[in-house]
């Protein structure tokens, strides 16, 4: 009876958040997909079996071939935004946390530095993207500051609506989501590495070639997934810092909705959920998660 | 995006009538006639669903102060108040939502048609709703113009009227006139044209406004001032005129012409406000909130008339009983005056105007209606000072604005289409 008991028990334990997934995940992803393939009018949806709304979405892509279509440059532009902020913050996040894993030598100041990083989390999404204009804007600190010291004649628009001012945004939102797998990954390496090839005579270069990276490795894995996933699914922050003018398959998706067009809006979302899933498992072929950490 | 929030009518702040729904009812008879304290005993709680424009604590406070009865705002956006109303019929007890909407909230069969017998003023409603005429002069009917979705044959039923019935789709609450939004001391010249949104010389500080449904028709009113294109009817086009009006927004987008977009109220205040922008699509409450802030900002009249849009009460299909009861009342009360003035003195068109007139100061209701100099100083609604003595209201009286009226907002036919090309024109 006993051993019956500790047999069943982790599948027990993990029962509740099974469930959640289950319900709050799962079983609406399956929907979505389900809805992808049916038909609706102004005030309806109706269940259906048709790919038209897959054929909408990619209407005229392969026609239209060297040109690309709508989606496929909202796609190139969210992937190109994704790569930029990609690297960015890797290479951010990877300095900060070394920075905090060797070079600050007191426990109480590393935890202190590290919340430190999650500021801009303090106040919601909004306000903080508000907040870009009085200092980016045409009138803002910066331009006044540049005009006012003699750099320049006249205010600089790129700051502010710019592909400049989303990357901006999203490396300064995402860059936390980096540091915390990356910082948790190299804590753990045992300094007596570090010192072994130092006395082996590697140079600093060397060491965190040949040592540091590929210790840090899943850490860098979890962190991209992170970065990637949010950036690739993000309207908002693309929305409000690009002025609106920058298109983004979740803004693709929400003006469907808006629109009643919930079959082609969740058509959209499954496309959008495969190119990240490609994206991901990638990124797993170079990285084992599990076995690392 | 999170911006549903449900506020509490502003009732808390009034301690006075905490908790002393008698002393409301008692308030209410005493203070206007008609109105009988029959809440006094329960105060009947009525979920009220609209956009944040047509929202006002000070509308929620006094109609608890006559009626009893507790007005409990459901704020989301534009396109969310559709969306609630299609998927979650049950969600409120009044919805507050624009004509343009009705093609598809109708067919849905999630409204109940409201009974015009036991609207008191019925017959008092704004020509310019029920006829699309002002004193006897027909005004631009293009678009879902209201007076062409106002009536359905029977309580239930799924099609319009063509005549006038008993059964009523929406009561109307506001209405207004949308022009563009300038700033006069940033461009230091009359503005008189649609047509001006595009002119290169407001390169990179134009903008336009990314709701679909309705920065398509602020678009054709340009592309029919610039000449490139001639619409049948601008609220109902063709693929080829969606078309042509996208090609001409790429176009501009693709030199440069714009700043920005916006989809909320507060959004195009900041843009103008900071002067990012200097013309844009605008709302009238927008403009307001710009001068309040001590900006000059006109909502500029121009020679091709307005984009005109009008919103108004429905009952979901489900409500009855005490509360159906209570929605008629709140209706009833909400056309006798005091919300009617309210909503003027924020530059919006009351339902009933002779109400309105009734509750409004003489000099307010020149201002605001008849296009006379400010007497004396105008406030706003928080208090602040508005306009001067001596100013004029942009664009004229009444019957000048809506009279001007080129179209309506509208669910065209090609609906889906136009989504699509929009969705091409943002990422283009």
């Amino acid at each position: 009876m006993l051993e019956m008991k500790s047999r069943w028990a982790p599948y027990w334990q993990a029962a509740p958040l099974a469930i959640v997934f289950l319900i709050f995940f799962v079983l609406p992803l399956l929907v979505t997909v389900a809805v992808s393939f049916w038909t609706y009018t102004g005030y309806s949806i109706e269940p259906a079996f048709v790919g038209d709304n897959y054929a909408t979405a990619f209407d005229k892509c392969f026609s239209s071939l060297p040109e690309l279509c709508t989606t496929f440059r909202t796609y190139l532009s969210t992937l190109k935004f994704c790569l930029m902020v990609w690297l960015i913050t890797l290479v951010l996040g990877f300095t900060i946390a070394y920075f905090l894993v060797f070079e600050v030598k007191s426990n109480n100041a590393r935890l202190i530095l590290a919340l430190i990083t999650t500021i801009p989390f303090w106040t919601s999404n909004v306000i903080r993207m508000i907040s870009w204009i009085p200092l980016l804007g045409r009138n803002g600190l910066v331009n006044q500051s540049l005009m006012s010291a003699g750099i320049i004649a006249e205010p600089i628009d790129w700051l502010l609506y710019s592909d400049f001012s989303v990357v901006l945004a999203l490396v300064h939102l995402n860059t936390v989501f980096m540091i915390v797998p990356i910082l948790n990954s190299m804590s753990r390496i045992d300094k007596s590495l570090v010192e072994a090839a130092y006395d082996t005579g590697a140079s600093g270069w060397q060491t965190l070639w040949n040592v540091i990276i590929p210790l840090s490795k899943t850490g860098i894995a979890i962190g991209s997934i992170f970065v990637i996933t949010v950036v690739m699914g993000d309207f908002i922050s693309i929305g409000i810092m690009g002025g609106q003018q920058i298109a983004s398959a979740g803004k693709v998706i929400e003006a469907q909705i808006n629109a009643l067009q919930f079959p082609i809006a969740a058509a959209n979302a499954v496309v959008l959920l495969v190119i990240v899933l490609m994206i991901i498992w990638t990124l797993l072929r170079f990285v084992d998660i599990r076995k690392e950490l | 995006m999170d911006d549903k929030n449900n506020t509490k009518g502003g009732i808390s702040r009034r301690t006075l009538l905490k908790g002393s729904a008698i002393t409301a009812g008692f308030l209410g008879t005493t203070a206007v006639t008609g109105f009988p304290a029959v809440h006094a005993d329960e105060p009947i709680t009525l979920r009220y669903l609209s956009t944040a424009t047509n929202q006002s604590p000070a509308i929620a406070a006094k109609a608890k102060e006559v009626t009893g009865i507790n007005i409990e705002y459901v704020t989301v956006t534009t396109d969310d108040v559709t969306k609630r109303i299609i998927t979650q019929p049950d969600s409120f007890d009044l919805v507050d939502t624009e004509y343009f909407a009705l093609r598809n909230l109708i067919p849905s069969g999630n409204f109940q048609a409201i009974d015009a017998n036991k609207v008191k003023l019925v017959d008092k409603l704004a020509t310019a709703i029920t006829k699309g005429e002002i004193d006897g002069k027909k005004i631009g009917d293009q678009g879902t113009a209201p007076h062409k979705v106002l009536y359905l044959e029977k309580q239930r039923g799924k099609e319009f009227a063509k005549e006038q019935t008993e059964w009523i789709t929406l009561i109307p609450t506001t209405y207004n006139a949308d022009t563009l939004g300038i700033r006069p001391d940033l461009i230091k010249r009359p503005i008189e044209s649609w047509s001006e949104l595009l002119n290169p010389e407001f390169k990179g500080k134009a903008s336009i406004l990314n709701i679909p449904s309705i920065g398509i028709m602020d678009a054709a009113m340009v592309n029919e001032a610039m000449g490139v294109v001639k619409y049948g009817d601008k609220g109902n086009m063709t693929k080829e005129e969606i078309d042509k009006t996208i090609a001409t927004l790429i176009e501009a987008k693709k030199a440069g012409q714009f700043r920005a977009f916006w989809s909320d109220f507060n959004e195009s205040v900041n843009l103008m406000a900071s002067g990012e922008t200097v013309v844009q699509s605008m709302w009238s409450p927008a403009v307001t909130a710009v001068r309040l802030k001590g900006i000059p900002c006109t909502f500029q009249p121009l020679k091709e008339g307005y984009r005109a849009w009008a919103s108004g009460f429905g009952l979901p299909r489900t409500l009855k009983g005490k509360k159906l009861d209570a929605a008629y009342e709140f209706i009833n009360w909400f056309l006798d005056g005091w919300a009617g003035a309210h909503l003027n003195r924020q530059g919006y068109y009351a339902a009933v105007l002779d109400t309105a007139q009734q509750s409004m100061e003489p000099y307010e209701w020149a201002f605001w209606m008849e296009g006379k100099p400010a007497e004396k100083d105008i406030l706003g609604p928080d208090g602040g000072l508005l306009e001067k003595a001596g100013t004029v209201r942009d664009g004229g009286s009444y019957n000048t604005r809506m009279g001007a009226v080129a179209c309506w907002n509208s669910i065209m036919d090609e609906n889906a289409y136009m989504i699509q090309k929009w969705n091409e024109f943002i990422a283009a």
